[in-house]
């Protein structure tokens, strides 16, 4: 299955993941290489089926609404690529 | 404000901080106002490993306001991923419902201006997780992030898009928060954010069926601002089409000091979440009898009370509808009825006098501290002649600023009425001495004459004169001139 | 001899009185990574050697004994990276629930096992560290991704490790470097803390140089955990206590899909050696079907790269590890171009092909088509085995294809890289426990493995046959020469 460069640019937009040119190129190739394999789904017959909601029948988790201690914030700030006093910082965000 | 020209299609989408003693899917607090970044832990930073595990009080929460919005629920629920990257989102995914909502398809029916009814259909109520905090320091180059609002279970509440006007959203966003606040589910602040509103608005010419190209309102932070943005957008809009132009479908942000829509600075991207069922949360089931448990454990909500209050205790709607709309006011109502079963005389108590007390000191009604045995002792005082009414509300003043029993106030001020023919004719007698004229007005037949006069022994008496007494003994009194 | 030799349960129990010091035993564990980690490569990085011997240990049954863990499982203040540039300096703030449960019983957290990058891969050719080589043949890959867990337990330079297994990740390296390792059933060994490849296949198992070995360290990590909604209640046995019940009248399957072309001949003599071994010993074959088989590797790498591709979204220079220097060009905003120089920057080449193949196939248009589609053949997958284990107790399977492949032969390969996982992938996506254990060599003196399947929680059966097919063979004292 044969997809576009411009495909594979609008999934590393989405995924947020900065690629090259030959990247792009390489990938394409790949990707239309796994898709092709993967098409052979469409011969399954799956009338009758649902998708699988969960491998094992395990339902209602829950937890009770308790409180448990937070962690110390200088334990993971401490490693932070950047922070200002107890805010993690980021390059400013436009809204 | 309606333009007759078009007319405006409006749904909102308003989401609900549940207040829960824990976020939803980690034991941090779930508390407003905290220093930043200390409610945190692992799996609300969306640490590398961590997993999330629902707090039991959150779907029970939000199956009871689904409930009492008349949703159905689903029997089978289950949790999915929604993809994007911002970075007030720890994981970079919030977990949400996508296609299996909690619930569908309920409604509102709300009063408009407190009295036209309307019923907004409910599109679907929803549980998420909130988002963190940005801050975006002036002048900076950075924006800082704060994770203690990350995870903090979040309602969404979906509308169809019923609603003709701003008066009509208004409506039902304060409908809508009085029934929340009766569930007890959540604070319903919007200045603390723990309720939000978006909006989402077109026009189309009066007459046409075919809804218009919509723009979606975000950052209103109170009703009022709301009913506002929406009232400035159908303008716009209506502008636009006038002049020809088209609408485009954008979001757009309420620029609260210049009182205007504006369209979002970031560039758009078509929205692509990538849905997908969370794989860390097995599912969920309600059976018939859980969801019938629920509904009966349901507390009165307002309408309810509001028709019991018309039925049980012979109070008009408009009477019943001021008590109900503070859930606390009519608390106190009844709580006041149960000692002095006089709900026409209470109800009148409150939405005059009191109200007017918390009105004019510009509070809460659980700031004024009132207790229901004052208020109904104030009452009977007034009602077995100890005191006139006028004095009445004078000690309820007095009551509210030292938080003082009346009977204690009216011993120490010494305000008890004066029903005695001999103190009361002592003061007649002046009267008479004072306004000649008026006692020559009544005889000369003048009735009227006689109101101005016990209205003088009322005030010589400093209003403690009982003007029953006061009014027969005077009229007595003139009839032997 | 060296203490590094022996199996755990020899140090346990050492023969005559007295008991073994974790001392000694990180000491020449010290001495053997000293003298062959630089042909191997096994660790991540260098393991705790002073803070080992300096940490204090809690009393109980594991003594000390020091187990290696796979560098996605976060221990407290410890780096754990995943063998990726993106998490590099990451120190977790936490121990997952099984490094939890580790101490709680005596034992010693030694180091962390090098892996191909957050798992994705068979070869450990993918870590931004280095590739770790096969002890039996240093051309040769360890397999992957639990690579560096499997090289170190082969090497001796290990007692134990534990490692993570999506697709076979445990199984797989397991058999190419002649060690014991053990996919649990979903849900069997708490995630908390595994750094999440996919979240709905992914599990925790140990790797370990004999079967005894392998129950006694998966019954110190099984069990429910409260911090995992999809972990299970179900009671933890004794798999210790019923290893020598025997397997007289066992009935074990023979999938006809499993033995097909592409499987290397010396892979099927040793399967079917082991076969006739185990006829011996009284157990019964019948052969099986499982015909939704061929899809397995298709409905895998689906369901897989979408989980992934979304887990990865959170690692993006904000919080932790690495961010890159960013230079704005100015056709992006600031934020933007962090999050994707990071990204482009901080993951490889594979890392970057799952997360493109994963966020394609839930993208909008293609999610029907691909992701739903896939869960219903999963389901169809499952009810595969759930009909074949009303015939047999378990299954019997190669575990790979074929032996360890050289360095570098299939790197530019990704399809075949995906199709050597063709016989463990289905178990993942069943949920299903399988153990794969040493059954052979090949002529060039390569291991060969084979896999036992289980009913969902009848790890105590596996052990039980591989147990009895181990006692009677001797391929696991073997020792690569290093």
């Amino acid at each position: 299955m044969a997809i576009s460069k411009d495909e594979v640019k609008y999934i590393a937009n989405l995924a947020r993941l900065g690629l090259t040119e030959p990247e792009v190129e390489h990938f394409r190739e790949q990707l239309g290489d796994i898709l092709g394999y993967v098409d052979k789904l469409k011969k399954v017959d799956v009338s009758g089926m649902s998708p699988m909601a969960h491998v094992l029948d395990i339902k209602n988790i829950y937890r009770p609404d308790n409180i448990s201690p937070s962690i110390a914030p200088e334990k993971i700030l401490k490693y932070a690529p950047q922070h200002e006093g107890s805010f993690f910082k980021v390059p400013k965000v436009i809204e | 404000m309606t333009n007759i020209k078009y007319e405006p299609v409006i749904g909102l989408e308003v989401h609900v901080q549940l207040k829960t003693k824990t976020k939803a899917f980690c034991g941090c607090a779930n508390e407003f106002g905290s220093k930043e970044n200390t409610n945190i832990c692992p799996v609300c930073l969306g640490l590398p490993g961590s997993l999330p595990v629902l707090n039991a009080q959150v779907l029970v929460g939000a199956a009871r306001v689904a409930l009492a919005l008349d949703c159905t629920i689903r029997h089978f629920i289950k949790f999915d991923r929604k993809n994007y990257f911002y970075p007030d989102l720890p994981k970079n995914f919030q977990i949400s419902q996508f296609d299996m909502p909690l619930s569908e398809n309920g409604h509102l029916d709300i009063k408009v201006d407190g009295i036209s009814p309307k019923r907004i259909r409910i599109k679907r109520v929803h549980l998420e997780e909130d988002a963190g905090k940005l801050m975006h320091p002036e002048g900076s180059i950075s924006s800082l992030v704060d994770f203690n609002r990350a995870g903090t279970p979040l309602l969404e509440i979906v509308t169809e898009p019923d609603i003709y006007s701003p008066e009509e959203a208004y409506a039902y966003l304060s409908d809508l928060k009085l029934m929340l606040q009766y569930l007890d589910i959540s604070d319903c602040d919007m200045e603390k954010g723990s309720l939000r509103c978006d909006a989402n608005i077109s026009i189309r010419p009066a007459g046409e069926t075919k809804l218009g190209t919509k723009a979606e309102l975000k950052n209103m932070n109170s009703f009022k601002a709301v009913k506002a943005a929406l009232e400035y957008e159908i303008k716009r809009q209506a502008q636009s089409l006038d002049a020809g132009e088209r609408i485009v479908q954008e979001t757009r942000l309420w620029d609260e000091k210049k009182e205007v829509t504006l369209p979002m600075r970031s560039k758009e991207e078509a929205h692509d979440y990538r849905y997908f069922p969370e794989p860390d949360l097995p599912p969920f089931t309600f059976t018939d009898a859980d969801i019938e448990g629920m509904r009966n454990s349901l507390p009165e909500l307002p309408q309810q009370r509001l028709r019991r209050f018309v039925e049980n205790f012979g109070l008009g709607e408009k009477d019943a509808a001021v008590l109900i709309a503070d859930k606390e006011l009519a608390d106190f109502f009844e709580a006041c009825v149960e000692i002095y079963n006089e709900p026409k005389k209470i109800s009148n108590w409150i939405s005059g006098p009191v109200l007017f007390n918390m009105n004019s000191r510009n509070s809460s009604f659980g700031a004024l501290r009132l207790t229901p045995g004052h208020l109904t002792d104030l009452i009977c005082l007034v009602e077995d002649g100890t005191v006139s009414n006028l004095v009445g509300k004078d000690i309820l003043a007095q009551m509210l600023a030292a938080g003082s029993a009346p009977k204690d106030i009216v011993r120490e001020k010494n305000l008890a009425q004066v029903s005695g023919a001999d103190e009361l004719n002592e003061i007649i007698e002046e009267v008479i001495a004072a306004n000649k004229k008026s006692v020559d007005d009544y005889a000369c037949g003048k009735e009227n004459a006689l109101m101005f006069l016990v209205g003088q022994v009322m005030k010589r008496s400093g209003g403690k004169a009982n003007p029953k007494v006061a009014r027969s003994l005077l009229a007595e009194r003139l009839k032997r001139t | 001899m060296k203490l590094n030799f022996l199996t755990a349960h020899e140090l346990l129990e050492p023969p005559g009185q007295g008991s073994i010091s974790s001392g000694d035993i990180v000491s020449d564990l010290k001495g053997r990574i000293e003298s062959v980690e630089p042909k191997v490569k096994a660790y991540a990085r260098q393991p705790f050697f002073e803070k080992a011997l300096n940490q204090k240990l809690e009393a109980g049954w594991l003594k000390g004994l020091p187990v290696s863990i796979k560098d996605n499982i976060c221990s407290d203040g410890d780096l754990t990276e995943c063998a990726s540039r993106i998490l590099c300096g990451f120190v977790a703030p936490y121990d997952a629930t099984v490094v939890k449960k580790l101490r709680e019983q005596g034992a010693l957290i030694f180091g962390k096992t090098n892996m191909d990058e957050f798992a994705f891969g068979s070869s450990c050719e993918n870590s931004a560290f280095h590739p770790t080589h096969n002890p039996w043949d240093l051309d040769r890959v360890p397999g992957g991704s639990s690579g560096g867990s499997a090289a170190a337990v082969a090497a001796d330079e290990a007692i134990m490790a534990l490692g993570s297994d999506t697709g076979g990740s445990i199984r797989q390296p397991a058999a190419l470097c002649g060690v014991v390792g053990m996919k649990p059933t979903y849900g069997r060994v708490s995630r908390y803390g595994l750094i999440a490849f996919a979240s709905s296949l992914d599990q925790i198992g140990p790797m370990t140089k004999d079967v005894r070995d392998n129950a006694l360290l998966l019954k110190a990590i099984a069990g429910h955990d409260e911090k995992d909604a999809t972990s299970v209640k179900t009671p933890v046995p004794d798999y210790l206590a019923s290893l020598e019940k025997g397997v007289k009248g066992m009935r074990v399957g023979i999938p006809k899909e499993y033995f097909i072309e592409g499987m290397d001949p010396e892979v099927r003599e040793a399967v079917n050696a082991a076969k006739a071994k185990l006829s011996s010993l009284g157990v019964k074959f019948i052969e099986v079907s499982l015909p939704h088989t061929e899809y397995a590797v298709a409905v895998y790498y689906i369901i897989a790269t979408a989980e992934a591709s979304s887990n990865l979204a959170r690692f993006d220079g904000v919080q932790y590890g690495f961010r890159a220097a960013v230079k704005t060009d100015g056709a992006e905003p600031g934020l933007i171009s962090m999050y994707k120089q990071t990204r482009g920057q901080g993951f490889g080449q594979e890392a970057k092909r799952r997360i493109i193949l994963g966020t394609y196939v839930l993208s909008s248009g293609y999610y029907d088509a691909y992701y739903s589609r896939a869960l219903m053949v999963r389901a169809l997958i499952k009810q595969d085995f759930d009909k074949v284990f009303n015939e047999c107790d378990l299954i019997l399977t190669p575990t790979s294809p074929s032996a360890a492949f050289k360095i570098g032969e299939k790197t530019d390969d990704p399809l075949s890289m995906y199709l050597s996982d063709i016989y463990t992938i289905s178990v993942n996506l069943a949920g299903l426990p399988a153990l794969s254990l040493p059954c052979g060599f090949t002529k060039a003196s390569l291991p060969i493995g084979m896999q036992i399947l289980g009913r969902p929680f009848a790890e105590e059966d596996i052990y039980r046959l591989a147990f009895a097919y181990e006692q009677s063979t001797h391929w696991h004292k073997e020792k690569p020469k290093l």
